[in-house]
């Protein structure tokens, strides 16, 4: 495909940028799909599964599409003492899904995340690019009304 | 900004600007103007200082005078008394609350009086994306000291005599490591910023580098010209888009004026620094996983020797300091070794940043010298354990260090100290617990953490922390048997010795230091079935107060699983068999009528 050759000569064709090439194809995709790994492998000319052992090994990048909305429970120390788990546990009961997985309206994405680095406002969710602090189960049921 | 200036710096955190702080600006430039005090007095957008609840808030300097919950109405006055007057305000310094009490300046406030700011120096104080305003502030004077007056060996010894060691966790000499790097074979030699923060509940780095991001290329730039590097790479963890953005603005600015580039402050030195964005993965903090990740791999650590002072990146010889290191840099140079030394310890030179977060009343972030007390940091800076509870530990150093109970908390803040305490000074994260923390399910907290991060190269911290996660969770739920604890320190121990990189060897550490300061929780899980803390779901149940509760049924509505039933104005109760142990009830019970037992 085109738009990946020229992603992958945006970082000189070299394997080196293998991980700024998927995350560029990652912002414009949301994910990374088979065909585009295919594709920049070829461009790159090294096996596929190279690029495969970077987008498995790296968190940032996903293998399946996600939901409209991503929701990331912060399950770093001082949310998990100030009980990030409860509201993580409160999600997947209320979305009915676990944590990784797409609701089946395809609206939330819900994960976990080790620490956002704001701990001053434990526990914290960021949903897209908003963050939300101080929560507690009733608040972030309430948040994510805000979301559609 | 000029020097004399007086400055009124109004809040444009997005809480002062939803209560009306732009308006305030506003009507403040616009006094200030009809008084003719233009070229004494200037307005200025002010950051966040964190006491949202207060705002709209406008802070006078010099003098850390802060004025509260302004409204427009309040502005000519103000600027009548204060500046043409020189009498404040009293009436917009003094606390609405029933106690009437004076809004001290800034410096009266507990949470900053005891700080000393060095790397945090330009806190609040700068414009990030404005270069100007770093110069303005002496930056990029120490550069030029370095690289006129200076000889690199001249610029080593200065930070050798300041004594200062790698903010990273280990507390390795720097001027060591630097000079290592520059005595070592091959070219280009390499300088790189670790910005891949990532213990959870330490954000420091993350705020040097979108609050002063100068500090660090300046710091990088000294580093490099004191080891012969030209090159430079700032890894920022992928968590942190906003300081990548901060820094990004930098690195352009500082092209834009010479000062990274070739031929700096025309002396024929040459370096520039590229930024390179993380991949989520937290054993790329460790050096080389992270040159690795640099060089377009999976962050897999190899073992040491070589060290990266001889082999780094692409096999050159590559210096690698953390953010807080770098940004040391500039202070010591600008004001010498001497002044610096005379901060800290013997051993421990010069101030530390902790992030001071979990259960305490003052959270954020605090740079204190080292040697002060762990106590001092957190009733003295911290203002204590909200809501009246009890202390319990201090967690220092992430996943990597230790839980340290309330009888060490005399304990002196420096690296060695911490690392005989079984803890270690790690980046910096200060997470506070108080009684209702399980410290059983806090280790069970970190060997998770950890076996989600192990990068699987070795067998002893991908097997081992599995099966030592297997009998933490085991031990939550009721199933422990007393030879576990001895399991559980047998194969620390061999974790601990076998691993291949920093992560798996210190991984035992907190499992490590709760057992040894909180064995009592462990044996109350294991032989009575019952966590103490009220936390581990299958040990604890919650139930209503009959004497306590009112009835009036908000508990009903949070239930989630609907195991909550009564009449309204009638003792509520929780079937057993439905509960699921959310805590909701208990969350939004304004009467405390929800226990644990």
């Amino acid at each position: 495909m085109k738009w990946i050759r020229k992603i992958v000569e945006k970082y000189g064709k070299k394997e080196s940028g293998l991980i700024p090439i998927l995350q560029d194809v990652q912002k414009i995709k949301g994910y990374l799909p088979e065909e585009g790994i295919s594709d920049i492998a070829a461009e790159l000319k090294i096996p596929i599964a190279r690029v495969y052992s970077l987008a498995t090994f790296y968190k940032a990048f996903r293998l399946i599409p996600r939901g409209r909305h991503s929701i990331h429970v912060c399950l770093g120390t001082a949310c998990h003492v100030r009980g990030g788990a409860k509201i993580m546990d409160r999600l997947e009961q209320d979305l009915g899904v676990r944590s990784g997985e797409t609701t089946q309206d395809g609206r939330f994405t819900v994960e976990s995340v080790r620490c956002v680095g704001c701990c001053g406002l434990a526990p914290v969710v960021v949903i897209d690019d908003d963050f939300h602090g101080k929560l507690n189960q009733k608040k972030v049921i309430q948040v994510l009304k805000k979301y559609e | 900004m000029k020097k004399d200036h007086i400055q009124v710096w109004v809040c444009s955190g997005s809480t002062c600007v939803s209560k009306g702080s732009l308006t305030i600006r506003a009507v403040f430039e616009q006094e200030i103007r009809k008084h003719k005090l233009s070229d004494r007095v200037a307005v200025l957008a002010g950051r966040c200082s964190g006491t949202c609840n207060r705002g709209p808030i406008a802070v006078i300097e010099p003098g850390h005078i802060i004025y509260q919950q302004l409204t427009p109405e309040d502005i000519p006055f103000l600027v009548k008394e204060h500046f043409l007057k020189g009498k404040p305000v009293q009436r917009l310094r003094t606390d609405v609350s029933e106690t009437k009490t004076m809004i001290p300046t800034l410096m009266e406030i507990d949470f900053f009086k005891h700080q000393q700011l060095v790397v945090l120096r330009n806190r609040g104080r700068i414009d990030p994306d404005k270069i100007d305003e770093y110069i303005a502030l002496d930056g990029y004077a120490a550069l030029a000291k370095a690289l006129t007056s200076l000889s690199p060996e001249g610029i080593i010894s200065e930070i050798e005599k300041a004594g200062l060691r790698g903010r990273g966790g280990a507390g390795f000499p720097t001027a060591t490591k630097w000079m290592l790097c520059r005595q070592a074979d091959g070219n280009p030699k390499y300088v790189i910023c670790n910005g891949d923060e990532g213990d959870p509940g330490a954000y420091m780095d993350r705020s040097i580098l979108e609050s002063d991001p100068h500090a660090v290329l300046e710091g990088m730039a000294i580093g490099a010209r004191a080891i012969g590097a030209q090159r430079g790479y700032i890894y920022v963890r992928d968590e942190y888009p906003l300081a990548v953005e901060r820094v990004k603005t930098a690195i352009q600015q500082a092209r834009h004026y010479g000062l990274l580039g070739e031929n700096i402050f025309q002396t024929g030195f040459d370096f520039d620094v590229e930024i390179i964005r993380g991949g989520g993965a937290f054993v790329c903090g460790e050096e080389t996983a992270l040159m690795a990740s640099i060089e377009g791999k999976a962050g897999r650590p190899r073992s040491r020797p070589p060290f990266p002072a001889e082999k780094g990146l692409w096999e050159k010889p590559t210096n690698i300091n953390n953010v807080e290191t770098w940004a040391n840099v500039p202070a010591i140079i600008s004001r010498g070794a001497k002044w610096y030394a005379s901060l800290g310890t013997e051993k421990s030179k010069g101030t530390k940043i902790f992030s001071l977060v979990g259960k305490i009343n003052n959270s954020g972030l605090v740079e204190v010298p080292m040697g002060i007390t762990l106590r001092e940091i957190i009733f003295g800076v911290g203002g204590g354990i909200p809501n009246g509870k009890r202390f319990k530990a201090v967690q220092t150093g992430g996943p990597s260090g230790g839980c340290i109970p309330e009888s060490m908390l005399d304990l002196t803040v420096d690296y060695e100290a911490l690392t005989q305490a079984g803890a270690i000074m790690g980046s910096g994260g200060l997470i506070v617990m108080d009684e209702d923390t399980c410290m059983v399910d806090v280790a069970l907290y970190f060997v998770s953490f950890l076996v989600e991060e192990s990068c699987g190269k070795c067998t002893p911290c991908r097997v081992g922390l599995q099966r030592m996660k297997e009998m933490l969770i085991k031990i939550t739920e009721g199933e422990g048997e007393e030879a576990d604890i001895e399991r559980l320190e047998k194969l620390a121990r061999v974790i601990g010795s076998g691993s291949l990189c920093g992560l798996g060897q210190t991984a035992p550490n907190p499992v490590l230091t709760t057992l040894k300061y909180f064995r009592n929780e462990y044996e109350a899980h294991i032989k009575q079935k019952r966590c103490p803390a009220g936390v581990c779901k299958k040990l604890i149940v919650y139930t209503i107060d009959p004497q306590k509760c009112t009835g009036c049924g908000v508990c009903v509505k949070s239930c989630p699983v609907d195991a909550i039933s009564g009449e309204k104005k009638q003792v509520h109760v929780i079937d057993q068999q439905l509960c699921t142990r959310c805590g909701s009830c208990q969350e939004v019970c304004s009467f405390d009528a929800v226990v644990i037992q």
